[in-house]
């Protein structure tokens, strides 16, 4: 099973080092983004499959917040991309 | 009676000063000072009876007894005659003020304080005999001096020359605590009565000589000796009563008095007894060459000080002479201390009187200026009488007593071609030359200060006010001089009974045990000796050279101004000031880049320094656990998201791969088992690139341009150091691991004692719980300082930007 976890782990990190290498050279932010984003998520698998590796549970709380953030990082790169700004200001005032 | 106390009597009636001028203004406030030195004179005139037998008084008033400082006030024949000089000229200069200075027109209080303030700095120098006390009084004084010559602050001159007596005598005066520093390490003592003992085994101690150089600084400077001699010229914008107190008959012989009180200690030296002759004697002659050149009163008569100071200085070093002679009651050596003192006396006394003239014929003309000066014989006759009285002493005619210590200087200076040791056999014959050409210019500079204002031809048209006698009031206290002058030259030998055996038996202690073993004898009359005809033709030759100065004295001006003293004095301000302006300038750019280079490589240095001299370099991997292939592959891409940010074109590309580096680390804590750790990075992470978007998108227009970081040889010089020496400190102390850690303790009571299942939580709230308030606390700040940052804008143009 532990060799199956590892073979896993090193696809994963292949994919991880693919996206890496899209955010070095990515010709547009978007391009960059995107790889960010995907980066965020083989990262939470990568962190899921490590503890199946070292036999911990305390990790899990990692791969939930990384999830959270990943996503909220892409909404606010995504935002900000198409608006010029990440927070809008209030009018009210 | 603590007369220790006394020494503060002025500085207490000081307080009172600015009370009275206030409150009783119809009458003149030097009146009510006038009580404080008369009263201290009769005060200390009833001690002179313990003195003039060779006894001595102490009394004690502890300061800081934890650190053996006290004010210890030890009178005997040196610090009576010193003190009886400051406080009896002290009334009459302040009788002369009284007249000199209008209640209404100049700021009384001021002055008087001042003068107060100076008078207990000069008590208590001459009567401490506690080093670090003596070295208080002596920055009193040139606090002092510095606050009456500037009296005048609206002029220009007065403060230049205030803030230049101020800069000389003050870094003598630190030399000299140096000195005073030195002394008390070799010695184990502060007190001057417990140092004099020690002396023969202080001289082969290794500070000895930085000491007796540290302190001749003080005293040189402080008495105005070549080449510190050029404050004093300068001082002359104080007040007239001044400069007749503090520059000619107190302050300026302080130094004097330091050389005199510490002879016992240092005199077995030769270096002591050139210095203090050589450098005494050239300001002798030099003081007196110049005193010609001069223009104005007050500044020949500085010149004249200047001189006659030196001329002290060189007897009290050739008094040290008395210490290597074994039969000094047989030679001529036993004249030198004492000649120093007498002529100490004198010149107080004649100085006083000259400058107190001067200040008169200022007042009564409006001008100082010798040129314009001339034929006052008949219509100031008084101060005419006091002049000629005062100027003949100085010219060492007589009947005056000038006269006297005249020939008493040519005796000692003729005995030192007698002297064997130090090299004085060859070099010896120099000193009574230079003394003897000296005191032929003395003569004619003295000539010259009298007859060219009282002689001649009256020049009305170029005086500012017509020409008259002074007030009597104002007369007083130099005609009382004057006669002290004449008074000495007939009861020599009384004064040298009361006042100067007591006094050179405290400078020469080892040698006499009681002032009675002091076989002077002054005789105004004895024999036809050498020193007799060296005064014959320092008259003849004198009165020839003063005939004919109105032809040689132009030749003066062809000393160039450009290699003067003054010019060096004034260069060395111009370059102090300026230069280090200019080098501040170019190591202060302003640049924070310049900033970090200085810092980063010096931590690259002192680090790497301080690592080789101590021979720390350690690499060691014996301990080291296996590294395991996924770090390799984390450690890769943190490596070139590192990369990416230094080469990457744009900002937004370096903000990412910020982010990068940030997420890399996050997983490297996950690896290395640390939860916690992991989850706070990432969120942590997040936010910060956030608020470098943020940041990033309110960057202006212009400077958004993409363009590489451009490469800077030096930068990246600095950059690989400090990541070469961090690297190397972390192997060493890896390497060289001393103590176990403290962590198995945590492990252990983690539940047993705190209750709790997370180690690094309960570190953080149990264990260690004060850091996480602090930071908690700077976070707070940090949150705050955001908002007022944002919030609060002062400027008007801002504030307008705000409310659109």
């Amino acid at each position: 099973m532990m060799t199956f976890y590892w073979v896993s782990l090193i696809l994963v990190s292949l994919g991880f080092t693919g996206l890496l290498f899209r955010l070095v050279k990515g010709p547009t932010i978007a391009d960059r983004v995107v790889a960010l984003d995907a980066i965020g998520i083989s990262l939470v698998s990568i962190i899921a499959l490590l503890s199946l590796i070292i036999e911990t549970e305390f990790f899990l709380e990692v791969i939930l917040l990384l999830s959270i953030l990943s996503f909220i990082g892409t909404i606010a790169f995504a935002k900000f991309l198409e608006r010029g700004e990440i927070f809008d200001r209030n009018n009210h005032n | 009676m603590s007369f220790v106390f006394l020494i503060f009597l002025p500085l207490l009636a000081a307080l009172f000063v600015p009370l009275l001028f206030k409150k009783v203004g119809k009458i003149h406030t030097g009146w009510f000072v006038l009580i404080v030195p008369v009263v201290l004179f009769s005060y200390y005139v009833s001690l002179l009876p313990t003195t003039i037998h060779g006894g001595n008084l102490v009394s004690e008033f502890q300061w800081i007894p934890s650190l053996d400082i006290a004010f210890i006030a030890y009178i005997d024949g040196l610090s009576l005659l010193f003190t009886l000089l400051i406080t009896g000229i002290g009334a009459l200069v302040v009788l002369y003020s009284i007249f000199y200075l209008d209640k209404h027109r100049e700021q009384l209080h001021n002055f008087y304080v001042y003068l107060l303030m100076f008078m207990t700095a000069m008590l208590g120098i001459v009567q401490s005999d506690h080093l670090i006390t003596l070295y208080l009084f002596w920055e009193l004084t040139s606090i002092s001096s510095f606050l009456l010559i500037g009296y005048w602050y609206t002029r220009d001159r007065s403060r230049f020359g205030a803030l230049k007596s101020m800069m000389i005598t003050v870094f003598g005066g630190l030399m000299m605590l140096g000195g005073f520093v030195l002394l008390s390490i070799m010695g184990g003592t502060y007190s001057i009565r417990e140092l004099i003992p020690q002396a023969t085994e202080l001289v082969s101690h290794d500070f000895f000589l930085w000491a007796l150089v540290l302190v001749l600084f003080g005293a040189f400077t402080k008495s105005a000796q070549f080449p510190f001699y050029i404050w004093l010229p300068d001082a002359m914008e104080a007040p007239t009563p001044v400069s007749a107190y503090l520059h000619s008959a107190t302050m300026v012989k302080a130094g004097l008095y330091l050389v005199a009180r510490l002879t016992p200690i240092f005199a077995i030296s030769g270096t002591w007894m050139w210095l203090v002759t050589g450098v005494g004697l050239f300001t002798m002659f030099w003081g007196s060459f110049f005193a010609l050149k001069q223009k104005d009163l007050k500044g020949i008569l500085a010149f004249s000080t200047v001189s006659q100071l030196g001329l002290i200085m060189s007897l009290l070093g050739t008094s040290a002479a008395g210490y290597h002679i074994d039969n000094i009651a047989e030679t001529t050596f036993k004249y030198a201390g004492f000649a120093a003192i007498f002529h100490l006396i004198n010149h107080a006394v004649f100085k006083g009187s000259l400058f107190m003239i001067a200040g008169i014929v200022d007042h009564e003309t409006g001008t100082r200026d010798i040129r314009k000066l001339g034929g006052l014989m008949s219509l100031m006759p008084i101060s005419f009488t006091v002049a000629v009285i005062g100027a003949f002493s100085m010219a060492g005619l007589p009947p005056f007593g000038g006269f006297l210590s005249k020939e008493m200087f040519l005796t000692a200076m003729l005995s030192l071609t007698e002297f064997d040791l130090f090299s004085m056999d060859v070099w010896g014959i120099l000193f009574p030359v230079v003394a003897w050409l000296g005191s032929i210019f003395t003569f004619i500079y003295s000539f010259y200060f009298v007859f060219h204002t009282f002689a001649g031809e009256h020049k009305p048209d170029q005086l500012p006010k017509p020409a008259h006698e002074a007030p009597i009031g104002m007369l007083v206290s130099p005609v009382f001089l004057a006669l002290l002058v004449v008074v000495i030259f007939f009861i020599p030998n009384l004064i040298g009974d009361w006042l100067v055996k007591p006094a050179v038996l405290a400078m020469q202690p080892f040698l006499y045990s009681s002032p009675e073993d002091i076989k002077v004898h002054v005789e105004a009359w004895h024999g036809f000796k050498l020193e007799f005809f060296m005064t014959l033709g320092i008259f003849a030759i004198g009165f020839l050279m003063f005939w004919t100065l109105r032809k040689w004295q132009k030749s003066y001006d062809l000393f160039p101004d450009a290699i003067s003293l003054n010019a060096l004095y004034d260069n060395m301000m111009f370059l102090s000031d300026t230069g280090a302006n200019r080098f501040s300038r170019i190591y202060m750019t302003g640049f924070i880049r310049s900033y970090l280079v200085y810092m980063f490589s010096f931590v690259v240095f002192i680090v790497l320094g301080t690592l080789f001299l101590t021979d720390a370099f350690a690499i060691n991997f014996t301990n080291l656990a296996p590294i395991g292939f996924y770090e390799v592959v984390i450690l890769i891409a943190l490596v070139g998201s590192t990369f990416t940010i230094l080469f990457s074109k744009s900002r937004l590309t370096g903000i990412i791969a910020l982010g990068a580096v940030g997420y890399s680390v996050a997983l490297f804590f996950v690896i290395f088992r640390a939860p916690d750790l992991a989850l706070t990075q990432l969120v942590i992470e997040t936010i910060s690139v956030a608020l470098f978007l943020l940041a990033f998108y309110h960057l202006p227009q212009i400077s958004r341009k993409e363009e590489r970081m451009r490469f800077r040889f030096g930068n990246a010089l600095v950059a690989i150091g400090v990541g070469t020496t961090m690297t190397l400190v972390a192997l060493s102390s890896l390497s060289q691991k001393a103590m176990p850690s403290i962590s198995e303790f945590y492990k252990e009571t983690v539940y047993k004692e705190a209750g709790g299942g997370n180690i690094v939580n309960v570190i953080l709230v149990d264990y260690r719980g004060f850091d996480t308030l602090f930071e908690i606390a700077v976070l707070g700040i940090a949150g705050i300082g955001i908002i007022t940052m944002i919030k609060l804008r002062l400027t008007k143009k801002e504030d307008q930007h705000e409310n659109k």
